[in-house]
């Protein structure tokens, strides 16, 4: 394992996944807006970036 | 603060996720030279977002938030004046003879430049430094959480103690620098968000203007006094104090980020990584300083039903430490929350991580290795690499319980340590550009500059301030202790830089011919135009400077 981008990528998709889950069940609303929701899709969109980078990189 | 399951579950697969990259590792560390340097193969943004996170421990998360809370947008100097200019300039200049001269720390290119006595007397203050500075926020650590979620305070110090060790015994400065990537990016992560929230709650910039007074959203212009702004020190104390004397004396000699550059896996890697991490740098005032300016504002005119977040002292004033954690506390339900603890966590992991293999590097090369015992195989000092982790975390974690008890001791040792610190870029510089300096030279500048910082600061005292030991005589009163701290920075490197000048002068200067690669004038210029231009040092830098320009422009 060399390429940070792999384990780095699972970490934050997981983290992605986790508060998505919070944040489709719960549904807590702060100042109005789904955080953990929002903030959940934001991190498994950045953590599927560093996957999909190190996967190009491995194919080379 | 309640954590909830979901919390806890964040939390606890982060630090799985830590020590599973230390176990990953392991078999990468065949010799010493992959435990203490990686093996010098990391690649350029690797080690550029490793050389910021080493220096993003958890006392300096919190610190600038309470300090943007304190002093408003002023803080931000720390960062555009006191770190930028700086990490341009060991990136350009510097690194082609830290990197070089093949040295395998800091310390190892002053005896390979000067002689003996300067690598150890460099060696040995920062060695002891680099244990108790992680002694001494692994402690602060503990006393947060404590206070933020009732965890015990011996569990938290053993159980991080033992994380960290884990995963740089198993995989060495390669485990430790992968980690601290992984921190910077749940750092960022992990406050964002707060950023977003505070400022949708108190209605945009346009809000947060009209309930904090001018003086803390402006970084220039209420700098021209000492008495005009709420730090207490005036443009030229900082510009000089701050922008050059501490910064460059950080940034550019402290093995502590310099490690991670030599860990590059070229030359050019090692040039461009801090330029790298110089542009998450020039941003993070908006997610570090932003928070405590919001937290004040949500203070001095809360919303409507809302509490204050910040609470008054019972002397007096604000308690600005709690400012971070109190916006934390404020806007993260559960889920966020535990990312935002994890954050703190990771920030708090990767300072002690780059005190603990800055430690272990110099101890073994340049004390266990340079006067104890020389010639032994290579494996001996791998073997010894893994002790001394083990060592030197055992040392904080008694660090730790020493500043519990005694404040006053480590405050002390602290001052003592800045003493040392402040002259240390006059050193440098001179070694690196003049190749008159001589070991002589250098040794007695470091002296005399340690000296004159102590001097200074027996002669001179803060306003409304107790100190901490006994003065001289009080020949001058600054009208805070910032002012009094970049002073005598300046007070100290002038020193060193005179003595130095002057006694390289009297004493025999070394042959030419032995300072090739040590020195400016007597090493080839690096060929790097025929690269692109986000490869090139020099025009990395130039957009660096541009931008930093840019941003002091636009809260000027």
């Amino acid at each position: 394992m060399t390429d940070l981008r792999l384990p780095l990528g699972l970490l934050l998709s997981f983290y992605g996944v986790i508060l998505i889950a919070t944040g489709a069940i719960q549904g807590t609303r702060v100042l109005g807006i789904n955080v953990n929701l929002w903030w959940g899709f934001v991190l498994l969109l950045v953590g599927a970036a560093m996957l999909y980078l190190a996967r190009r990189a491995r194919s080379l | 603060m309640h954590l909830t399951p979901t919390d806890l579950l964040i939390i606890a697969s982060y630090v799985v996720f830590v020590l599973g990259i230390g176990v990953l590792l392991k078999e990468r560390v065949a010799h010493s030279s992959d435990f203490f340097l990686a093996g010098r193969s990391i690649p350029a943004w690797v080690a550029g977002l490793a050389f910021l996170s080493a220096n993003l421990g958890a006392q300096e998360m919190i610190g600038m938030a309470a300090s943007g809370a304190k002093y408003g947008m002023l803080t931000s100097h720390f960062y555009w004046v006191g770190a930028i200019p700086a990490m341009v300039f060991v990136g350009i200049f510097m690194m082609p003879f830290y990197y070089g001269s093949r040295a395998r720390s800091v310390p190892e290119y002053l005896k390979l430049r000067f002689d003996e006595k300067t690598r150890a007397f460099n060696a040995l203050t920062f060695a002891t430094m680099t244990v108790f500075s992680s002694g001494i926020s692994m402690y602060a650590m503990g006393a947060l959480l404590r206070l933020l979620l009732g965890w015990n305070i011996h569990a938290s110090i053993v159980v991080s103690a033992v994380v960290v060790l884990g995963y740089i015994a198993l995989g060495g400065l390669r485990s430790a620098i992968y980690n601290e990537v992984v921190q910077f990016f749940l750092i960022v992560f992990g406050f964002v968000p707060l950023v977003w929230l505070g400022l949708r709650d108190i209605g945009g910039w346009s809000g947060l203007a009209s309930r904090v007074p001018d003086t803390y959203l402006r970084s220039w212009q209420y700098i021209g006094s000492a008495q005009a702004n709420p730090m207490g020190i005036e443009w030229f104390g900082m510009v000089m104090g701050l922008g050059f004397v501490l910064s460059f004396g950080y940034w550019c000699t402290d093995f502590l980020v310099v490690q991670r550059a030599m860990a590059a896996d070229s030359m050019n890697a090692a040039r461009r990584t801090p330029l790298i991490a110089a542009v998450p740098k020039m941003l993070f005032p908006f997610i570090v300083i932003l928070p405590g300016i919001l937290a004040l504002g949500l203070t001095l005119q809360p919303n409507p039903g809302a509490a204050p977040i910040l609470q008054q002292n019972p002397g007096g004033g604000y308690d600005y430490n709690m400012a971070l954690p109190m916006m934390i506390g404020r806007y993260y339900p559960s889920g966020l929350l535990g990312l935002g603890i994890t954050a703190l966590l990771a920030s708090f992991m990767s300072g002690m991580a780059g005190n603990v293999t800055a430690f272990n590097t110099v101890w073994t090369y340049d004390i266990y290795q340079s006067y104890l015992v020389p010639r032994a195989t290579d494996a001996h000092y791998l073997w010894v690499g893994r002790a001394t982790t083990v060592v030197g975390v055992a040392i904080s974690v008694a660090t730790a319980y020493v500043a519990m008890r005694f404040n006053n001791i480590m405050d002390m040792l602290q001052l003592v340590f800045s003493f040392v610190n402040a002259p240390l870029f006059a050193t440098f510089l001179l070694g690196m550009f003049w190749r008159r300096t001589t070991g002589h030279g250098a040794f007695s500048g470091l002296i005399a500059g340690t000296l004159a910082a102590a001097l200074h600061y027996e002669v001179t005292a803060v306003a409304a301030a107790s100190s901490l030991v006994g003065k001289v005589a009080v020949l001058h009163t600054y009208p805070s202790d910032m002012a009094q701290n970049f002073w005598g920075a300046i007070w100290a490197w002038t020193s060193c830089f005179i003595v130095t000048i002057a006694v390289s002068v009297i004493t025999r200067p070394r042959p030419s011919g032995e300072l090739a690669g040590l020195v400016y004038s007597l090493t080839p210029r690096i060929a790097d135009d025929r690269l692109v231009w986000y490869k090139r040092p020099a025009a990395l830098g130039l957009v660096v400077s541009v931008l930093t320009v840019a941003l002091n422009l636009l809260f000027w």
